[in-house]
């Protein structure tokens, strides 16, 4: 939040001013007939990208010298917002002169950049970030046209966040490198997430294969296994040798990670009392508290549940006795 | 030339509205809990008021007509309130809400399925309207709450509350509706309704912003939202906005008075216009306008992406609206085409004029012309238009 979260201006304030003339006068506008492509001696490529219920499409014209590969001339037409015409005009703008293999070296972030009026302010808002990903996306479906290739072939790496071009195989090694539990983290060290916001959960206004909080909850996953791994090969005292208080310790942890959450939005808690040996038993006295102390189910299907994640997590001969 | 054609969103405040709220700002600026003059001069305006705010809706003087900030209050309160009577009590597990109400009363009614309150997304039909029967289908012994909006703010649509509002009577559930785009527009009477909550908001018949009410029938009373020094009877506490009550009373008692003005001359030239609009190919309108309040068109304009449209229109002085794609934050197409689940390809394409009693038949002439350039200029852009199905091409 701070204050310049509180009244949000509109995002129309937020365009270069680049971006506002294209908007009203795209240079590049239009199509390129089978005919002038002709006359030009090259060849046609017509690629489509998107699609007018999701809310953008946009179509590229390319005229490309084949003993050269070339793109003579570029021209696009677009069924989206101001921003997405201004996106797919600047894109058809770089490609010209370049040759085909350069053009698809293009990225969003060069179409963005090429709209700031300086160089240090974004071109667009972040949630119109989106708007430039597809300018890149249907250069490389014009390519793939042109060389008769799959478009993906273009892409070596699995890209989650396209606003901010982060790859799937970047995101996992900053992820364990710096033990991130949060997708703001992500945010803070990758910038993915920053913009259109698509790649964090399900939902956007993209549907992704992966998103970021899949990464954060396969990290996790990783490291509990990790931790069980420790346990389970005598890295640490195994849970009947511990002293009393590192057993209190053990158990609270375990209650932390696994249950005080559930209770807590029941509006409940709970406490251990004491840990007693009783024969082959190890005994966990709780107090619940709260919503908990009184619930019908906290002796029966609360109980059990408690004391099967303590029986799993740490020893198959505790009980749990709420007192 | 300018031209404000957004009056579902916000409108003009009344220039006698603003006079009649002038005096509580420099001079009458007491609070009227207080001892002394400074309190008791404010005390005839606000009853004459708040008799002008119970006469415009027609509520009973038994009855409560709270104020509030604004109906997102008024509406966060009343589906906060039956949680906390109903729900969490275990006396109730259920709520009914239209898909299209309000945000105010979706997420409302979001966070309260999030504590475990079973809620029902009535869906709307074909025209965008809500069959009053089908409530029935869902009401259960279990229902605490039906809230469905009297109008729409997209559409313009208008609900058959009376009925549904009978449905709940005979089930004995609690019926509350969101009238802020009704005031004005079309009779309300919280009697002939048959409601227990009604809310409006000043800001949307030329009223001042920050100051809206909550109608709450006798025998109804909800829990307080706001706990405090007890204004309101207690109900909702904070010190009077005393010039924005007199403003409201004033803006309700005027919005009554123009209502034949705005069922008949708005209404004429809004269908005029309207009609103007669909001269133009590939232009759809939804709700039958029989249907809908006098003062709101919402159209699509096939092979156009809303906001582009509103950018043109913005260029030549035009406020509009939609609720599509780009022009909102959170980047969702418009809430109401997508339930009407018509052509997925129009869900992008809708934009809203909604008229006040303060508009001109030579703005809406100026404003016809704006969207025939915007039009041609953006159809020419499109990469969609030139493949619709019926093969026109794009020129107009």
């Amino acid at each position: 939040m701070g204050m310049d979260s509180l009244i949000g201006g509109t995002i129309w304030d937020e365009y270069s001013q680049k971006v506002q003339n294209l908007m009203n006068n795209p240079k590049n506008m239009g199509e390129i007939t089978e005919e002038e492509a002709e006359a030009m001696g090259a060849k046609l490529i017509v690629a489509d990208f998107g699609a007018e219920s999701c809310g953008d499409a946009v179509r590229l014209y390319w005229a490309v010298d084949p003993k050269t590969d070339i793109i003579l001339e570029s021209k696009f037409k677009s069924f989206g917002c101001g921003t997405a015409i201004a996106s797919s005009d600047t894109m058809a703008e770089l490609c010209k002169g370049k040759t085909v293999d350069e053009a698809v070296k293009i990225t969003n972030i060069d179409v963005e950049h090429a709209m700031r009026d300086n160089p240090d302010t974004p071109a667009v808002p972040p949630q119109k970030m989106h708007c430039s990903v597809m300018a890149y996306d249907v250069i490389k479906k014009a390519a793939a046209q042109y060389k008769g290739v799959d478009m993906e072939s273009f892409e070596k790496e699995v890209i989650v966040c396209e606003c901010a071009r982060v790859s799937l195989s970047t995101l996992r090694e900053v992820i364990r490198l710096n033990d991130l539990t949060t997708v703001e983290q992500i945010t803070d060290y990758t910038k993915a997430g920053a913009f259109c916001k698509s790649c964090i959960r399900p939902g956007g206004h993209e549907e992704k294969d992966i998103y970021l909080v899949d990464l954060l909850e396969e990290y996790k996953k990783e490291k509990m296994a990790k931790n069980a791994d420790n346990m389970a090969t005598g890295g640490a005292v195994s849970f009947a040798d511990m002293t009393v208080v590192q057993k209190l310790k053990a158990v609270d942890r375990v209650i932390d990670n696994n249950i005080r959450q559930m209770l807590i939005m029941d509006g409940g808690d709970m406490e251990i009392l004491d840990i007693k040996e009783n024969g082959s038993h190890i005994d966990i006295y709780i107090r619940y508290l709260g919503a908990c102390s009184g619930c019908a189910s906290s002796s029966t299907g609360t109980l059990f549940a408690i004391e099967g994640i303590l029986r799993e997590k740490l020893d198959e001969n505790i009980r749990v006795i709420p007192v | 030339m300018r031209v404000y054609l957004d009056n579902n969103a916000t409108t003009i405040v009344d220039p006698h509205v603003f006079e009649e709220m002038e005096p509580f700002f420099v001079q009458k600026y007491g609070n009227p809990n207080s001892l002394h003059s400074f309190a008791s001069e404010t005390h005839q305006p606000l009853k004459t008021a708040m008799e002008k705010i119970y006469a415009g809706i027609h509520a009973p003087r038994e009855d409560s007509v709270v104020i509030t900030s604004c109906a997102t209050e008024s509406n966060n309160w009343v589906l906060k309130s039956i949680y906390f009577q109903y729900i969490l009590t275990g006396r109730k597990n259920h709520i009914i809400v239209s898909e299209v109400e309000h945000p105010s009363v979706i997420a409302t009614a979001k966070f309260i399925e999030s504590q475990g309150c079973r809620v029902t997304y009535l869906p709307i039909n074909h025209e965008g309207l809500i069959d009053a029967q089908s409530v029935r289908d869902y009401i259960t012994d279990k229902t605490a709450l039906v809230s469905i909006m009297t109008a729409n703010n997209e559409t313009g649509g208008i609900f058959p509350v009376q009925e549904i509002g009978e449905i709940c009577k005979e089930h004995n559930v609690l019926f509350h509706t969101d009238a802020v785009q009704a005031i004005g527009k079309i009779p309300v009477d919280v009697q002939s309704f048959n409601v227990d909550y009604l809310t409006f908001s000043a800001h949307k018949f030329h009223g001042p912003k920050g100051v809206g009410g909550l109608y709450i029938k006798k025998g109804r009373e909800l829990l307080p939202l706001l706990h405090g020094g007890s204004q309101m009877g207690g109900l909702r506490s904070g010190t009077l906005n005393v010039a924005g009550i007199v403003g409201m009373g004033k803006a309700m008692e005027q919005a009554v008075d123009a209502l034949d003005y705005e069922m008949t001359d708005i209404k004429e030239m809004r269908d005029a216009f309207e009609d103007e609009l669909l001269k133009i190919k590939d232009t759809f309108v939804v709700t039958p306008r029989e249907k809908r309040t006098p003062n709101t068109t919402l159209i699509s304009f096939r092979g156009i992406e809303g906001e582009a449209m509103l950018w043109d229109l913005n260029c030549a002085g035009v406020a509009a609206s939609t609720g599509s794609a780009c022009a909102s934050e959170d980047l969702e197409s418009n809430p109401v085409m997508e339930a009407i689940g018509a052509d997925a390809d129009l869900a992008h394409t809708a934009i809203r004029f909604s008229l006040s009693r303060y508009t001109t038949q030579e703005e809406l002439d100026y404003t016809l012309e704006v969207v025939k350039k915007a039009v041609k200029r953006l159809r020419e852009i499109s990469s969609s238009y030139a493949y619709a199905p019926d093969g026109h091409d794009s020129k107009l």
